[in-house]
């Protein structure tokens, strides 16, 4: 029968054993050979965007890359489903943003700040994300 | 109760309660704006209800968490809290950094990142707050005449949550590795050391509920904190199948996050295997639902509902559904809620001296609660199981599925009304006990 001292040791010793391997696949799959997201075409612009998509929590309603609140569409392809116009008409809408009488926020963004957030979209958009992509977003692309 | 600075647990516990009751206002607003009924959103927008509703979970858990921390440690370590008057200040920091953060929220000051919405600032009052109550709370143990198990892995768990928060506090130029290191802190959060918290406040329990020997229990709590980091660790993989990372995880996050069951299956056996071999017949029976309701449904809506959605293979169809809050909601509420009132219902008699074991009100808070968040998971989980196939399966747009699912919202919100009763229930129960008092101080025999 198992003793007290043992489960102690299988607690200990399966945690420590666990928590390295997982160190190691994160320095593993975060390494430079192993980038999926095109990191070096990360711009000012797109870091711009991204602070916007952030200082705005946009995905307390959308999701991207599957996450968020799923009240709102998922924003993955949304520049290749949509197209530059369509987006920049709703990030720079004064009014409420509507369609199927679910509201967004107005932020009114300026064209600048539009501009930055759909070079945001358009990176992630490029992004392999394991096959995923080609689920989420119906227009998309065949890969 | 046996240490009169137990007593600080009563307004941690008190603040819990305040949260909570906050916290399901603002599921109504999102469960009304989903069936249109919007009218509050020029003032709390559907992204500031959703903000506050998740805060203000973590932080009415984190609140019961420390107030079981303060109930819990004195009596295992046999020694009074080093300074009850520093657990005050922690309790009034922590509660304006909470409405602070609130506040922020409605006027659009927020980091924009799911779960770990506070803004940077407040960021650093967290830590300074989290390490004054893990200074407490260490010293009280290291200078106690004992140092048990259950005491151990209770602050383990909580060293760790507070050192797993750090990560989620680096800035990244790249959404994928903001999201990738934000899993540390949720995942790791609420599949790993969140569960040794829980461990240790449900062996706590079952010793002083059952009577079974703490030697006993005491060995079964480290094999199943055992399994939740084997499984949990490298199971946080299952976050990073489709954000971006390498393919590697398909394999990994498939394979150790479906061992996570096991650790909850083991929780839930455990619990109904101490209570029976108990001998022991406590009187709060009500301590006794909420626990062994805890172990049971943690391991249906963490265990059981996180496996439905956790293999790769049907992952790639319900990531970022509302399959997810299905699994979520039980999850949460098994696993942590329902754990929380129950260390809440064990020790509010002890505190009070009130010793109102087996109310009808009682009752009715736990089988109301419980039908309803079960009803709330159905609906749920019908709305998200319909949006993957209409959404994903035949490729309509978001919107039209979207406006063909409402009626499972107004299922939703009746089931959350039925929840929301059984709630109040409990908190008028926690008013009627009244505040404590030392005169419920308790012979020690130690």
């Amino acid at each position: 029968m198992l003793s007290k001292k043992q489960a102690r040791a299988f607690f200990l010793g399966g945690t420590l054993v666990t928590f390295l391997i997982f160190i190691g696949l994160t320095v593993y799959s975060l390494s430079k050979s192993q980038d999926q997201a095109h990191s070096e075409n990360i711009t000012e612009q797109v870091v711009r965007g991204k602070m916007l998509w952030e200082s705005n929590n946009c995905m307390g309603c959308h999701t991207i890359l599957g996450e968020g609140a799923y009240y709102a569409p998922e924003l993955t392809k949304v520049v290749e489903r949509r197209g530059e116009g369509y987006v920049k008409s709703v990030l720079m809408s004064p009014v409420p943003w509507a369609p199927h009488g679910r509201k967004m926020v107005a932020y009114g963004f300026s064209e600048d700040e539009a501009k930055d957030l759909i070079a945001f979209f358009k990176w992630i958009g490029n992004i392999d994300l394991n096959g995923f992509d080609r689920v989420v977003s119906p227009l998309a692309k065949e890969k | 109760m046996k240490y009169k600075s137990q007593k600080v647990a009563y307004w941690f516990f008190a603040l819990s309660m305040l949260l909570l009751v906050l916290q399901l206002t603002y599921g109504f607003i999102m469960g009304f704006a989903r069936i249109g009924m919007d009218g509050l959103h020029e003032f709390i927008p559907f992204n500031t209800a959703r903000a506050v509703h998740t805060n203000l979970l973590v932080v009415w858990l984190l609140s019961g968490f420390m107030g079981a921390a303060y109930y819990i440690i004195p009596e295992e370590s046999q020694n009074e809290l080093v300074s009850v008057k520093l657990a005050y200040t922690q309790l009034i920091t922590l509660a304006i950094v909470g409405v602070a953060a609130i506040v922020g929220y409605h006027l659009n000051y927020w980091e924009g990142r799911k779960f770990l919405e506070i803004p940077r600032p407040l960021d650093f009052l967290v830590v300074v707050n989290v390490l004054t109550f893990l200074g407490l709370i260490l010293l009280t143990l290291f200078k106690g005449k004992r140092k048990t198990t259950t005491a151990l892995v209770l602050s383990m768990g909580l060293l760790f949550a507070a050192l797993l928060y750090l990560p989620g506090m680096i800035t990244f130029d790249s959404q994928v590795y903001d999201s990738f290191f934000r899993w540390w802190v949720v995942h790791l959060w609420v599949e790993g050391v969140w569960e040794l918290i829980m461990g240790g406040i449900l062996s706590f329990l079952l010793i002083k509920l059952t009577g079974v020997d703490r030697e006993v229990i005491e060995k079964w709590l480290y094999v199943i904190v055992g399994l939740t980091f084997l499984s949990g660790i490298l199971g946080t993989g299952h976050h990073y199948y489709y954000i971006g990372v390498n393919k590697i995880w398909l394999i990994v996050g498939g394979i150790f996050s479906s061992l996570e069951p096991l650790a909850f299956l083991g929780m839930a056996l455990f619990a109904v295997n101490m209570y029976r071999k108990g001998e022991k017949k406590h009187p709060n029976t009500l301590a006794l639902y909420w626990t062994l309701g805890s172990a049971i449904m943690s391991f249906v809506g963490a265990g059981l509902l996180g496996f439905a959605h956790t293999i790769p293979q049907t992952n790639i169809y319900t990531h970022g559904t509302l399959v997810t809050a299905m699994h979520g909601h039980l999850a949460f509420w098994g696993a942590y809620a329902m754990i929380v009132l129950a260390i809440i219902s064990y020790s509010l008699p002890n505190l009070t001296g009130r010793k109102l074991f087996n109310s009808t009100s009682g009752r009715l808070a736990f089988w109301l609660s419980n039908i309803g968040i079960l009803g709330m998971t159905v609906a749920f989980g019908v709305a998200g199981v319909v949006q993957v196939y209409l959404e994903r399966k035949m490729k309509m747009d978001f919107m039209e599925v979207q406006n063909e699912i409402q009626i499972h919202f107004v299922v939703l919100i009746i089931c959350a009304t039925l929840f929301t009763i059984g709630i109040l229930y409990y908190v008028a129960d926690f008013i009627k006990h009244g505040t404590p008092t030392d005169e419920a101080l308790e012979t020690r025999n130690n």
